[in-house]
């Protein structure tokens, strides 16, 4: 038996905002296993972003225990390299390279001249050489959210954490960001755990479907999608897949729904 | 919204064309460069430049027109004692006097202000303390301290210096609070998630993301405190081996010598332009303008 390398025991989280305490999901279990590219899907409000948030270490869960290699999570670290949604995680006082460069440099995890040549190596394999000495400001969203995937990367983190990353592009360019997040993998394998509310995004990207519903989240299942691509779209396994997911989430099928679209 | 087919209006027949293209010679090249005059039309110096020459010209006529020196004295006029004052080094020495002053005042102001926005950013009640004094202390201005200030400190520099990190602090300090807090959270997410804590975080994340309003916060209180040593400065100018651009002004108005009053309100507009359009101007160009954090 391989033990898995993040491992997320009955928890519970909650945060406050100013007039409610919110739980933002409720004893909730999974494990990670190397090379894993593991999505966590649902609708908005089943907590999955807080969840990403506690495994980046932002926030300690109220109950249960979140581990990774077997050590207990206490704050953010470089371990586990986020990526996030919105394009000014970038930071737009410094250029690409600058930007890929930043967490091998203040975390010393490698020599300078390592890191440099990891840098240039990373910005490489995005396609971004051309730009390595532009400011974010100059880039359009596709390439913001390739040096945010470059700078993560380039750390060699034992787990990447994605939220949404692709959700606020553009379709086209979202489709050519997951297939390059593929070749990536096919390259590298690395682990991943990513985060999406779209059911197609998370048959194409992932291995394994963690299926969370809402208000609290909560596991509704764990499914494989294993050799689902954007090639496998019109397949019926594909749609199968995409019913199933449905079904747990809204407790119908598709053609149901669909249906009462248009009676509406 | 609830248009049938059939209600949809029927749409006239419009026949395809096409044609030769036009001969478009006439308008010369597709890309042409701009040629002198046009480039330096939108120069911003040169801008700048025409409107201080118009600004001298109409000085000049007025004052001829007006023909009476005591009063007000042509632009040749202030010009000519300027350039005598410059070259005898009274002006050069006042001057000093008053850069180096202002210097230390702005100096200790700004340190106060990162040791007043460090506890602000680093605890709630650091935040009210922090803008609670801003509210009071802001509006408050620094020439009215300056009798208080001659009492605890008596005549000379340190009074200066007390006013002058007054009129800095609050401005400084109000905004680089207001750029820590405008740093979106993802960056600093971003920030933390590579470990950074502490006085590393604030300085590789909080104040480069906040910069364009340091800056803001700098030429406020830049300005401020230029402001307040000169008319500081013009209150008490008794102690007249030290004295400043301020003392040089009151001066000759004492002796009733207008162009010289004229050469130094000239000298104190000057260092003001300089300060902002080249040091400011060109640390703007390097930071936030480059950055695209600032347009």
């Amino acid at each position: 038996m391989t033990s898995a390398l993040l491992e997320v025991n009955g928890v519970t989280l909650q945060y406050k905002t100013p007039r409610h305490l919110v739980t933002a999901t409720y004893r909730v279990d999974f494990s990670v296993h190397q090379g894993d590219r593991y999505v966590i899907l649902g609708p908005s409000g089943c907590g999955k972003t807080t969840v990403l948030k506690a495994v980046g270490g932002f926030m300690p869960p109220v109950e249960g225990s979140i581990r990774i290699n077997g050590r207990g999570i206490e704050s953010p670290g470089p371990d586990r390299m986020m990526v996030f949604q919105e394009f000014e995680q970038l930071m737009p006082w410094k250029t690409v390279y600058q930007n890929v460069l930043f967490p091998m440099k203040v975390t010393k995890r490698f020599v300078a001249t390592e890191a440099a040549a990891r840098a240039n190596a990373m910005i490489e394999k995005v396609g971004l050489t051309k730009f390595r000495d532009i400011y974010p400001h100059m880039l359009s969203g596709g390439m913001k959210m390739r040096v945010a995937i470059a700078r993560a990367m380039a750390m060699e983190p034992d787990i990447l954490l994605m939220d949404e990353p692709f959700a606020a592009l553009d379709a086209l360019t979202r489709r050519t960001m997951q297939q390059e997040l593929l070749a990536l993998w096919d390259q590298l394998r690395f682990t991943v755990l990513f985060v999406t509310h779209s059911i197609e995004e998370a048959i194409i990207i992932g291995s394994r479907i963690l299926v969370l519903s809402p208000h609290p989240g909560r596991v509704r299942a764990e499914l494989s999608a294993d050799g689902l691509d954007h090639n496998s779209v019109g397949r019926p396994e594909f749609g199968i897949l995409t019913d199933r997911i449905h079904t747990l989430l809204f407790g119908q099928t598709h053609h149901l729904h669909a249906q009462q679209d248009i009676r509406a | 919204m609830n248009a049938q087919p059939s209600q949809k209006p029927t749409q006239v027949p419009r026949p395809e064309f096409e044609v030769e293209l036009i001969d478009a010679t006439a308008i010369g090249d597709v890309e042409r460069p701009l040629t002198i005059t046009e480039r330096l039309m939108n120069n911003e110096a040169v801008q700048r430049l025409t409107i201080l020459v118009v600004l001298i010209v109409i000085w000049e006529l007025y004052a001829r027109w007006l023909n009476n020196g005591l009063l007000f004295p042509s632009f040749s006029e202030t010009i000519k004692t300027f350039s005598k004052d410059i070259a005898n080094g009274v002006l050069i020495d006042r001057t000093f006097t008053s850069l180096r002053t202002l210097a230390i005042g702005y100096a200790l102001g700004l340190a106060l202000a990162a040791v007043f926005t460090t506890f602000a950013v680093a605890s709630t009640a650091g935040t009210r303390v922090l803008s609670t004094l801003t509210a009071m202390f802001n509006p408050l201005p620094a020439i009215a301290l300056l009798p208080l200030a001659l009492i605890w400190f008596g005549l000379g520099t340190p009074s200066l210096v007390f006013v002058i990190i007054h009129s800095v602090l609050w401005a400084v300090a109000l905004n680089t609070l207001i750029g820590f807090r405008s740093v979106p959270e993802t960056l600093r997410m971003s920030g933390r998630n590579v470990g950074l804590k502490g006085a590393r975080y604030v300085g590789l994340i909080l104040i480069p993301a906040a910069f364009p309003s340091i800056l803001a916060g700098l030429k406020i209180g830049w300005a401020f405190a230029w402001r307040t040593l000169v008319a500081a400065e013009l209150v008490f100018g008794v102690s007249a081996r030290s004295g400043g651009i301020g003392w040089y002004i009151f001066e000759a108005r004492n002796d009733l010598d207008t162009a010289t009053v004229f050469s130094g309100l000239l000298a104190v507009i000057l260092i003001g332009l300089v300060v902002e359009s080249v040091i400011f101007r060109t640390i703007e160009a390097r930071t936030v303008n480059l950055w695209g954090m600032q347009r």
